[in-house]
């Protein structure tokens, strides 16, 4: 029994990550059909700018604001940069486009960071909390809270202001949405922008646990990825779901099968639920035209 | 004939490509050259097969690197552990990626869009695991030695017989897929392309056609996969990782969907770049990733259809 209590612990904190991660995935599909890879990368800023300006001085929160700030900044770049020129391009260029820019920022990383694996000092310590017979690390709950927090600032944000239902609207149908006087372009930078703050916090929330480096984006863009998938794309729900069953997936696998083949557990499961459902757990039927 | 006509004439392009794989080695001024070369007929004949099945059918898979792996480790495992003659494991590789593929295409090929793509991500990937973690067959991580080919008492060694041997593959492959793209199945593949709904209206049999060209493809890919084990001469699941998947698909989409010259310059491109970049030393990654979004921006078809619309264009 402490056993399986202290799966879903672990099992929960990987997939509270995947979660924010598949939620950038689906607010940036949502507002302009884009399946943004460098989404990882986003995780990877947030952690790594955090590590670098602490040490250069700046105190620890302040040091995380600015790399949000920064991580923001930097996919704003990219949406104006390199996503609107390429408007009407077909989806799988645009996901070349966002593997270019992943291998970019990756390279970018390397140059300005460096390539060893970094730390931040856990918020309250270093001290496993005893839960019937389980033990676990009192950053796993803070990267839990931080989950639930962002959560559900985004569902309130989206389903009580003016900006948010624009956001639904958008999502719905862009043209329609533009047609009605909806600043369309505006709302897809946001997302990109709301996106890489989700995915910077992320960062900065993890890395006392699981260590960050220059090149830590790649297997969580798939696993995000993935995640959203596994929810239903374009569902945000599906997103948080997605996430957390996968994390909680690997944790079980890596506990009772083999840690070697956890991944393995884990896809293997993913092809089952599409196989069934294959549009994911929530996603919508949709309907083709001719 | 304009310049846009010579990419779509079928003939035509595989006698211009032939004649560039027998002009370019008179370029070359040491066997590094034949090497990078022949690297890019591989790649470029897998990402063949990946364009039959992308640019042809229009269904995307992002574990295409599976079944080059399958063809990788059967060139590996064939001689060294079951000890059959080099040659006949290149033709069970691709014959084992053929049946793989269509066990697996059934259940997958229903599904469309993104979810196909994360689906064939997880299969290529289990893949990969398998080949890293049963180290009593494959070496684990650490990968393992391939014999080398012996076909009728020759030996194939040498960039420079490489380079030959995939220049050939490429090219009978291209020659092979364009054969494809105008028999009925590949008309029937473009309309289910265009729309699955109206193609099966029209009586095209859309789940047995998908499922032809995405078998095709993988034997493509398995046949690539032993040439490349074959060359190096060593091999790590690595050849069959996602990034490999990623880069193949990278490959097809920018030198052009569609176009089989394009696979050509595709794989060119991502195999000589990262080659010539390492001038740049650390800002090498910083720099591809310039080159892949750039060129994805303004040339949004890819390559060689951009450029072979802009020529047509102004002669026309």
């Amino acid at each position: 029994m402490p056993e399986l209590l202290q799966f879903i612990f672990s099992g929960l904190t990987v997939g509270a990550v995947y979660a924010l991660v598949a939620l950038g995935f689906t607010l940036i599909y949502n507002a302009c059909d884009v399946i943004n890879f460098a989404q990882g990368e986003f995780v990877m800023l947030g952690g790594m700018t955090t590590v670098f300006l602490a040490a250069a001085g700046v105190p620890l929160p302040l040091a995380a604001v600015l790399a949000i700030i920064v991580t923001v900044a930097i996919a704003l770049a990219l949406y104006r940069f390199a996503i609107a020129p390429a408007r009407g391009a077909n989806a799988v260029a645009l996901i070349i486009i966002t593997i270019g820019a992943s291998i970019f920022l990756r390279g970018a990383a390397q140059v300005v960071f460096d390539k060893r694996f970094h730390s931040l000092p856990a918020w309250f310590g270093n001290d496993p909390i005893r839960v019937g017979g389980a033990a676990i690390l009192p950053q796993s709950l803070v990267v839990l809270a931080g989950a639930v927090v962002i959560v559900v600032l985004l569902w309130a944000f989206i389903e009580r202001t003016l900006f948010g239902k624009a956001i639904v609207a958008t999502a719905a149908n862009h043209l329609a949405a533009s047609l009605v006087g909806i600043n369309t372009g505006a709302v897809v930078a946001f997302s990109f922008a709301i996106s890489a703050a989700i995915g910077a916090l992320a960062g900065i929330l993890v890395t006392p646990i699981t260590l960050t480096s220059y090149d830590v984006g790649t297997l969580l863009a798939l696993k995000g990825f993935a995640a959203a998938m596994l929810g239903g794309i374009g569902s945000a729900l599906g997103a948080v779901v997605g996430g957390l069953v996968l994390g909680l997936l690997e944790a079980f696998a890596a506990g009772y099968v083999s840690s070697q083949y956890k991944d393995a557990v884990a896809f293997l499961v993913i092809l089952a639920v599409l196989f069934a459902l294959p549009r994911g757990l929530f996603g919508k039927a949709s309907v083709e035209r001719v | 004939m304009n310049v846009r006509a010579v990419f779509e004439h079928r003939l035509a392009s595989v006698v211009a490509m032939a004649v560039v794989a027998g002009a370019l080695p008179l370029f070359f001024p040491s066997a590094y050259y034949y090497r990078v070369a022949a690297l890019v007929f591989v790649f470029a004949l897998a990402a063949l097969g990946l364009n039959l099945l992308m640019g042809f059918a229009g269904q995307v898979s992002l574990g295409h690197a599976g079944f080059m792996g399958i063809g990788a480790y059967a060139v590996a495992i064939g001689p060294t552990h079951l000890g059959l003659p080099s040659w006949l494991p290149l033709v069970a590789g691709a014959a084992l990626a053929a049946l793989v593929a269509y066990l697996v295409g059934r259940p997958i090929l229903r599904l469309k869009g993104h979810y196909l793509a994360v689906a064939t991500l997880g299969f290529g990937l289990l893949l990969a695991i398998v080949f890293g973690n049963e180290a009593r067959f494959t070496g684990g991580p650490d990968g393992m030695a391939v014999p080398r080919l012996v076909l009728f008492g020759w030996s194939a060694r040498g960039a420079q017989a490489w380079y030959w041997i995939a220049a050939a593959g490429f090219l009978i492959g291209a020659a092979l897929a364009y054969n494809l793209i105008d028999s009925p199945t590949g008309r029937a593949l473009r309309a289910i392309h265009d729309s699955e709904v109206a193609a099966r209206v029209l009586g095209v049999d859309v789940a047995k056609k998908k499922l032809a060209v995405f078998v095709v493809s993988a034997v493509y890919a398995s046949v690539a996969g032993s040439c490349l084990a074959l060359l190096n001469g060593h091999i790590t699941p690595d050849v069959s990782g996602f990034l490999r998947s990623i880069e193949l698909v990278a490959m097809v989409v920018l030198g052009g969907l569609g176009s089989v010259a394009g696979t050509l310059v595709g794989a060119a491109l991502l195999v000589v770049l990262p080659q010539t970049l390492t001038v740049l030393h650390e800002y090498e990654h910083m720099a591809l990733g310039l080159v892949v979004m750039a060129v994805m921006i303004f040339l949004r078809a890819g390559i060689v259809p951009s450029l072979a619309h802009a020529l047509g264009s102004t002669r026309a």
